[in-house]
């Protein structure tokens, strides 16, 4: 038995966390870690309900691992794209205009 | 208090306190390996509702492949070891971007606690077996669509690592705009 709040909570706490991130950091690889965070809030939820709902399709747990391999990918290409920006202008800083 | 009530609390302080620090710390490397607690965390929380088969996979690509991907971009990038306040943003912007952060707490909570947050629910048991039988039935062209997405951002993350780093003949027109500095820097 749990208490529903906790695990709601975390997930609002994460969101938060990592909306600040996309928005208060000048380093790219670091708005990307927002992203990740946000990301696993939603994976946080998708496995809070699938546990705790009656879904016999077991929604919750297998939209989570496509969210996981969703992340990886995106992950991937997110960074080459960093790295060719870094090749590019030669700092990844996002507050400053490109050349 | 149930005692799943007590593990979850412990494991969620880590997982919630760890996220903040990985966004509002001033050393690089730091963020990237709070967001490894964070993501470990996390598993340890999937594995207290019941779901240890995605508490396996988190631990596998989460803290095994994306936070090494990212601690490779940091070096790639020359991140600097040391705390690095030039890197942060400007007070103004931090407090607006935490606002907007609480908002969006705010946000989901006011959404998800009325309609869930006083219920005490049983998590189901870890089914493997069934989440295999439904993966690979009712999921499986979702499923199978995945690999085809992989494979293309595998195509892609090479194709842009291997885009030419000068502008080629095609896009000169477009730099001739610009300010001589500028294309001289």
């Amino acid at each position: 038995m749990i208490h529903m709040w906790l695990p709601l909570t975390l997930v609002c706490v994460l969101a938060g966390a990592g909306a600040y991130g996309v928005m208060a950091r000048r380093n790219a690889v670091l708005v990307l870690i927002g992203v990740e965070l946000m990301l696993n809030a939603a994976n946080l939820l998708f496995v809070t309900m699938g546990s705790v709902l009656n879904d016999t399709l077991r929604t919750g747990q297998v939209l989570t691992l496509f969210l996981i391999t969703i992340a990886a990918a995106e992950m991937g290409v997110a960074l080459a794209v960093i790295l060719a920006l870094f090749r590019d202008r030669g700092h990844i800083d996002l507050s400053e205009p490109g050349s | 208090m149930t005692t799943l009530d007590l593990l979850f609390g412990a494991v969620g302080l880590i997982t919630a306190a760890s996220a903040i620090l990985a966004v509002t710390t001033q050393h690089l490397v730091h963020a990237a390996l709070w967001l490894v607690v964070t993501l470990g965390t996390l598993a340890g929380c999937y594995l207290i509702l019941g779901a240890e088969l995605v508490a396996l996979v988190q631990l596998l690509v989460y803290v095994g492949a994306v936070v090494v991907l990212v601690l490779f971009a940091l070096m790639l990038t020359r991140a600097p070891m040391g705390p690095s306040p030039e890197h942060s943003s400007s007070a103004v912007q931090r407090i607006a971007a935490a606002l907007m952060g609480a908002g969006t707490s705010a946000l989901f909570a006011s959404v998800l606690l009325p309609a869930l947050g006083g219920d005490l629910r049983t998590p189901r048991p870890g089914d493997t077996k069934g989440i295999a039988t439904q993966l690979f039935g009712a999921w499986v062209w979702p499923f199978e669509l995945l690999s085809l997405l992989l494979l293309m951002a595998l195509i892609a993350a090479l194709a842009v690592s291997r885009m030419p780093s000068k502008p080629s003949k095609a896009s000169a027109s477009t730099i001739q705009e610009l300010p001589v500095e500028v294309t001289s820097a």
